[in-house]
């Protein structure tokens, strides 16, 4: 990527490699629009410099899932989260790390973990619902697939 | 060339003019734009589709793509369109599509004459155009049809239209619209008086309009491929970042030292703003080849500026400023004015008198403001997501110097609008500095731009005195309004309202609401435009608008005047709501969404435990001639320090006709989240002639961990169908400040409440 060190990922993101599903909100990590994953962790990627993830796996929207089908997609769809749908990306990312390592929330551990991704159309009961779809399915996804596993 | 003309006015329009749909015409249009390269290219290019209307074609495949005119900022409102036309086209909800028109004029909205998106107005103003394009469309299809299958013109009656096929049972054949537009036969036209005779479903034969089919936006907004103007790409394109003074409107810059942007990589130049629309003072674009570069220069340029006469104002000064006109006896236009309410006072057994405020709002749309300009030729191009085509080319061509008519715009999905997209503020920038570097350029504001440069929700004072007579009767309410005119700032004498007392036009947008559908003998209200505060911080349309402020101040009086005279707010509010002379009709159903929202929330059902309480407020938002109605049941509970928690909120509606329930659902919720938000925790304040709050740190919207239970009941009686973007935004927060009351005793009446206040109030 030709991008100098001291810049932020999103913009390298947006503009070098022309992925715009990653979103610019507040230049400051104050509202999530532009959660991407680096190595699997949801990092704020205005507040990330190209510098500090040489040689990090990176993942956007864009590569979260192969068709769009990541179980939170599929849930984002079911429960027609999205009104403008600018923060969404974000709330997508944002989620993805906390489904990765608890498949299982409580609901005060959804919030807690999403609280800092701005909704200005403010979904956020439609968020809640779709965390909680997803998280569901992807637990029955990984019972059946425990079934049939041979012993 | 393109077709373009300059409708500034919006003209006062016939719906048959309007919506007329001629094949042939239709496809002049499309070829008349085929020499603009990007604008309805798919129409143009592909000439064997069926073009039945300018809303909509049908191509050989048999997907039908619907020319949404309206700015979609998460109404839903192109997939709206879309199922309104699809209800009487008879087409598979699979087989739609949508598209977002130019600005064009033939997609100009059929009621208001100008593309413009607000007041919760698109449903209830487009349902008729799409309902008869749709349905001149399945005539159209089903007589090709009849006549490709070999059938008498009479015999078309008996055809079937459903899921895109026209079957014709009794011979067992059928045709796709993919095989009637292929086989060249679909050519109908209608004239304006055929259109009008066009016989549509009544609602017992509805299969699509009140299904909630999966919005078409949705699957593009879960996986990043929504275009929104910021997502612009144009080949050669650079980038440009506003450095704006430290003063909101009115200041010049003085000088501009480049010496250290000069330094920065891929600077190009720093371009002075030469705004002669008045939308922009004192800014400067620095142009570089990418937003991170751009951005650094701006931050290195040394800009002196001249703070200009608003450069010491503030806050209180505007309020001062309010209380002061308010004061005078010839201040302002009258709105209202039934009887003589200063005669009754003085008859009156009891006088209630109070001041409410609201403060500076800033609509903070998540997508920062951002334009993309390109000089093709003739052609200036913006790309942008925009809610009034109409004059924001207007106000891009007058950036460039050159005849509105050759603007093209490019709408594209609206990152959140609220009203700020409205607004052509960051046109200016991208034309000037795209004019000044030769190149495309898209100018993308920092969010410290965004809100210190918003247009924002006025600061508002307002002074209400009601009488109510011996038998505990309101018969006289005067109410004044003072505030910024964000709609005397379009300079569209047709967006103003003509005074009842004859003293020239006001806007309306300042005090609609406080027309209100109680009857109440003697009601004066008066719009009193704050001067001041209008240069210092020149505002906007914030969702909702007015009545965002005037229901504040009615519905917390009417609370106080029940509190004064020992009546049960809803009660009182039942009372007043007996739909007398003009407010019958309305009121009636006002009635019953209160009705509604305080069975649904258990009002007065069972007590409540101590420091908890429930309030209540009805209101008639938007306009009253657009009126939807809402009532609110807030249930909040006040501890001893002053601090509010809002418990749940329950929002009934009465929508008429329901086109898609799940939407009205989520738009009422998100509205009645903004309501809250707004009540609560959204506060912006003028320090020196500047907003102070800069970011989401110190302008705090809604978050998750702040919402309380939300419940709604919406109400479908078969009536037309009316907005419900906004209403909701109206009633949280005089519900919440009644619910207050109702637990402490402590009324509060400046937005937002603040613990402070609530406790000062107890303490009183």
């Amino acid at each position: 990527m030709d991008a100098a060190n001291d810049t932020p990922l999103l913009w390298a993101i947006r503009e070098q490699l022309q992925m715009t599903g990653t979103k610019f909100g507040c230049g400051a990590g104050l509202c999530g629009a532009c959660t991407v994953h680096v190595n699997g962790e949801a990092v704020r990627s205005c507040q990330t410099m190209v510098g500090d993830v040489a040689g990090k796996k990176i993942t956007t929207i864009e590569g979260l899932s192969a068709k769009g089908d990541h179980p939170l997609q599929k849930a984002w769809v079911a429960e027609q989260v999205p009104q403008c749908g600018y923060c969404q990306s974000g709330q997508i990312m944002q989620a993805a790390s906390l489904l990765a390592k608890n498949s299982n929330p409580t609901k005060e551990e959804v919030v807690a973990h999403m609280d800092g991704n701005l909704c200005r159309c403010m979904t956020y009961s439609r968020i809640q619902k779709a965390i909680m779809r997803a998280a569901s399915e992807m637990r029955t996804a990984s019972a059946t697939s425990n079934e049939r596993r041979p012993t | 060339m393109n077709e373009h003309v300059k409708p500034l006015m919006p003209e006062t329009t016939d719906l048959s003019r309007r919506s007329f749909l001629v094949g042939t015409a239709a496809t002049g249009l499309v070829l008349g734009y085929a020499g603009v390269p990007g604008i309805d290219s798919a129409a143009a290019a592909a000439p064997a589709s069926f073009e039945p209307s300018v809303w909509y074609s049908i191509s050989p495949d048999g997907l039908v793509t619907v020319t949404c005119g309206k700015a979609d900022m998460g109404q839903h409102i192109a997939s709206t369109m879309a199922q309104i036309v699809c209800e009487e086209l008879g087409a598979k909800w699979s087989d739609m599509r949508v598209n977002l028109a130019s600005n064009d004029p033939k997609f100009n909205d059929p009621v208001l004459g100008a593309q413009i998106t607000g007041g919760s107005w698109s449903t209830m103003m487009n349902f008729e155009a799409m309902s008869r394009a749709g349905a001149a469309g399945r005539i159209a299809l089903t007589e090709a049809a009849a006549a490709a299958m070999g059938l008498p013109p009479y015999f078309k009656d008996e055809l079937v239209v459903r899921d895109s096929v026209v079957s014709h049972p009794k011979s067992k054949k059928q045709m796709s619209f993919a095989e009637i537009v292929k086989s060249g036969k679909a050519t109908k036209t209608f004239t304006p008086d055929e259109l009008k005779a066009i016989k549509l479903k009544t609602p017992d034969q509805y299969t699509m309009i009140g299904v909630s089919v999966p919005q078409l936006d949705i699957p593009s907004k879960t996986n990043g491929t929504a275009k929104y103007g910021i997502d612009v790409m144009l080949p050669g394109m650079a980038y440009g970042k506003v450095v704006t003074p430290p003063v909101r409107f009115g200041a010049t810059v003085k000088s501009v030292d480049d010496s250290d942007a000069k330094k920065v990589l891929g600077f190009m130049k720093a371009v002075i703003l030469d705004d002669k629309t008045g939308t922009t003072s004192g800014w400067v674009v620095a142009v570089a080849n990418t937003y991170a570069n751009a951005r650094k220069a701006a931050d290195a340029l040394k800009i002196a500026y001249d703070g200009g006469p608003n450069a010491k104002l503030s806050s209180q000064s505007l309020l001062d400023e309010a209380k002061r006109l308010q004061g005078l006896e010839d201040s302002g236009q009258f709105f209202v004015k039934d009887g003589d309410p200063n005669a009754a006072f003085g008859s009156a057994a009891k006088v209630v008198e109070a001041e409410y405020t609201t403060s500076i709002n800033i609509h903070a749309p998540l997508e920062p403001m951002n334009a993309t300009a390109e000089f093709k030729g003739d052609i200036l191009h913006i790309y942008s997501g925009n809610q009034f085509a109409t004059r924001s080319g207007a106000i891009a061509a007058g950036a460039a110097g050159i005849d509105p008519k050759f603007v093209v715009m490019h709408q594209h999905w609206l990152g959140g609008g609220f009203g700020r997209r409205l607004d052509a503020d960051m046109m200016i920038p991208a034309v000037q500095a795209a004019k000044a570097v030769g190149k495309p350029v898209k100018v993308i504001y920092s969010r410290e731009n965004d809100m210190t440069m918003d247009f924002s929700r006025p600061l508002t004072y307002q002074k209400v005195k009601a009488g109510v007579d011996g038998d505990g009767k309101l018969v006289a309410l005067s109410h004044d309004v003072v505030s910024a005119w964000p709609t005397a700032r379009w300079g569209i004498p047709d967006f103003l309202t003509p005074s009842v007392d004859k003293k020239g036009p006001l806007d309306s947008f300042t005090v609609n609401g406080a027309d209100f559908f109680y009857t109440v003998p003697n009601h004066y209200v008066r719009a009193i435009k704050n001067e001041l505060a209008h240069n210092a911080t020149p505002s906007g349309q914030l969702r909702s608008v007015a009545p965002g402020w005037t229901f504040w101040a009615v519905e917390s009086m009417i609370d106080e005047i029940a509190a004064a005279t020992g009546k049960d707010p809803a009660q009182f509010r039942i009372s007043l709501l007996d739909g007398a002379g003009k407010n019958d009709g309305g009121a009636q159903r006002l009635r019953n969404t209160l009705l509604a929202a305080m069975g649904l929330s258990g009002y007065g059902t069972r007590p409540l435990p101590k420091g908890e309480g429930m309030g209540v407020a009805c209101v008639s938002s938007q306009e009253r001639a657009t009126a939807s109605w809402t009532a609110c049941v807030a249930h909040v509970a006040v501890a001893p320090s002053g601090a509010v928690t809002v418990k749940k909120l329950t929002v009934a509606t009465d929508v008429g006709t329901q086109v898609h329930p799940d939407n009205i659902r989520a738009q009422v919720e998100g509205a009645a989240l903004w309501g809250l938000s707004l009540a609560m925790y959204e506060k912006a304040t003028l320090k020196d002639g500047g907003i102070e709050q800069t970011n989401f740190d110190t302008y705090r919207p809604l978050r998750m961990s702040q919402m309380p239970e939300v419940a709604v009941a919406v109400i479908a009686n078969g009536e037309k169908a009316t907005g419900v973007g906004e209403p909701a935004v109206t009633v949280v927060a005089p519900a919440i400040g009644n619910a207050i009351f109702n637990a402490s005793g402590a009324r509060v009446r400046a937005l937002p409440i603040t613990a402070e206040a609530v406790k000062a109030s107890m303490k009183a």
